[in-house]
């Protein structure tokens, strides 16, 4: 019984695996076995030997853009808190900021890009905006959520012992917002990479989306698909950073079916 | 003087249409008595909690405890709700500890003393029957053993004022009687003054000095019973006869204001 469990939970860790693997294993079949041309789809092998040549300028560009894309998130972060702090516990700065958020969030970032070349100039600067513009609203509407959960009841046994508003913020406010605090970082870190991309694709000369048009005036598509996985690759393990923190710091919100239940009254 | 005294007071939610929750209640509860206020559902017992506590103001009348007018949140009270509200992240020590984070002068000193508090809450864990819990989480405890913890939350800082909203109203029977029994012996150790707000006929004579019988929204005090059966009461206490007729004079009593609100709503219906 317990050896199954266990093979259980070691299927369930390998399954992303067998998922990734079967569907490169798929495409490269499907590529050989129709024989498509590279410069429609490239096969696999093709997308791997076209990043082994190039790795130093792939590994270049993708420092660039892991930087552009983190200091976006960071900036994200603070900004995201603060706001959702803000709209989270005042019921003025709720009204008076939501529909001005969801104005900028529906905004394509994309048609945005541009001014920010006129402000920023091009290159590092409008990436890393874009990168922030893209991710600090759903972390601040998250942070908002977690706040306005917290429970009229608790809230009144704390304002009867004297707790300020303060105190209850960081009583309760902030740990009940943790859980959503943590899922919108994880969304929020891919939305960023997105950012970047848009922005080097755009306005730079630098950085894996200057990249990939430039493989694209080439018709280099094998170097444009190491890039794509580049990117993915990226995406996935600075998800993966935060899912893991995530577990650590806030498990009491994610228990197990497998807690064991005390009974008795 | 009383230690907690409503006089002729009103309270109104919302603007001069709002609803009118309370209508002239006026009671009074000494130093160290265990008052229990009943009534018809919807009768503005929760809304009493939230004047005496200041953290609701009335709208007309004047509320007063320990012999000043109650004008915001006091400080130093001890609460505890139906639902028992513990916080999932914390285990149950440090969730019985949380208002000695926020209540002075145990907030200054929990730093330096922080073994001492430990130790204070264990011990009082322990007297409800929940000792060898203190690292268990919330969730890990059954519905009477969370309201255990609730109950010691609301008395760890010693509070002079111990209010109690329908506080076993989620429990079974059993579970329920065991908790009478377990409050009672709290409030004999330590005589705070206690308010509390059910439904619950039987326990609020098993467990009060005095009653007082709230009537149909909006809620005045129509009758106030003592309790005079010695203490500590048990579980036989409630089939003694006079126990069974305090509990039945006051159901009665309770069916009349229930049927004139009914009345006064159907006339309102009519009318309308």
């Amino acid at each position: 019984m317990k050896l199954r469990r266990e093979s259980r939970a070691n299927l369930e860790r390998a399954m992303p695996w067998f998922v990734i693997i079967g569907l490169i294993g798929v495409w490269q079949v499907v590529v050989t076995g129709f024989g498509i041309k590279p410069f429609i789809l490239p096969a696999p092998s093709a997308v791997y030997e076209a990043f082994m040549e190039h790795r130093g300028p792939i590994m270049h560009n993708a420092l660039f853009t892991l930087t552009n894309t983190l200091i976006g998130f960071g900036i994200g972060i603070v900004v995201g808190l603060a706001l959702g702090m803000m709209i989270g516990s005042s019921r003025l700065a709720y009204k008076g900021l939501y529909p001005l958020l969801i104005g900028i969030n529906s905004v394509p970032k994309a048609a945005v890009v541009p001014i920010l070349v006129v402000w920023l100039g091009i290159g590092q600067p409008p990436a890393i905006a874009t990168a922030f513009l893209l991710c600090f609203f759903p972390i601040a509407v998250n942070v908002a959520t977690g706040l306005s959960t917290v429970e009229p009841e608790l809230q009144d046994v704390l304002r009867s012992l004297g707790a300020s508003k303060l105190d209850i913020l960081r009583k309760v406010g902030l740990p009940r917002s943790l859980p959503y605090f943590f899922a919108s970082l994880k969304v929020a870190i891919t939305l960023a990479f997105v950012g970047a991309v848009i922005s080097e694709t755009l306005a730079s000369d630098d950085g894996i989306g200057y990249m990939m048009l430039q493989a694209s005036s080439q018709f280099r598509v094998p170097l444009m698909f190491a890039g794509l996985f580049v990117i993915a690759a990226m995406g996935i393990a600075t998800y993966i950073v935060f899912a893991l923190l995530e577990g650590r710091m806030t498990g009491w919100a994610t228990r197990g079916q497998q807690a064991p239940m005390t009974g008795g009254g | 003087m009383a230690f907690v005294e409503l006089d002729n007071v009103s309270l109104r939610y919302g603007e001069q249409d709002g609803t009118l929750a309370l209508d002239g209640a006026s009671l009074r509860i000494e130093r160290g008595e265990f008052a229990a206020v009943v009534g018809p559902s919807g009768c503005g017992k929760s809304s009493l909690m939230k004047l005496v506590t200041g953290l609701h103001p009335p709208s007309e009348g004047a509320v007063r405890v320990a012999d000043s007018e109650v004008t915001g949140p006091l400080k130093c009270v001890g609460m505890a709700f139906q639902n028992p509200s513990l916080l999932p992240w914390r285990d149950t020590l440090a969730n019985t500890m949380l208002p000695l984070e926020i209540v002075e002068p145990h907030r200054t000193q929990l730093r330096g003393k922080r073994e001492e508090y430990k130790a204070k809450a264990s011990k009082l864990l322990a007297t409800v029957g929940l000792a060898g819990f203190e690292s268990k989480q919330p969730w890990m405890l059954s519905g009477g053993m969370q309201q255990r913890a609730s109950l010691c939350r609301a008395l760890i800082h010693s509070p002079d004022l111990l209010m109690l909203d329908e506080p076993f109203g989620a429990l079974d029977a059993f579970t329920r009687e065991e908790l009478w029994g377990v409050l009672q012996d709290l409030w004999i150790e330590r005589k705070f003054t206690c308010v509390l707000v059910t439904h619950d006929l039987r326990e609020a004579a098993y467990l009060a000095d005095v009653i007082f019988v709230m009537s149909a929204r909006p809620g005045r005090v129509v009758a106030a019973h003592r309790v005079d059966m010695p203490r500590p009461r048990r579980l036989d206490t409630t089939y003694q006869q006079k126990f069974v007729d305090l509990v039945h004079t006051i159901r009665d009593e309770i069916a009349q204001v229930r049927a004139e609100g009914q009345r006064a709503t159907m006339k309102i219906a009519k009318v309308a």
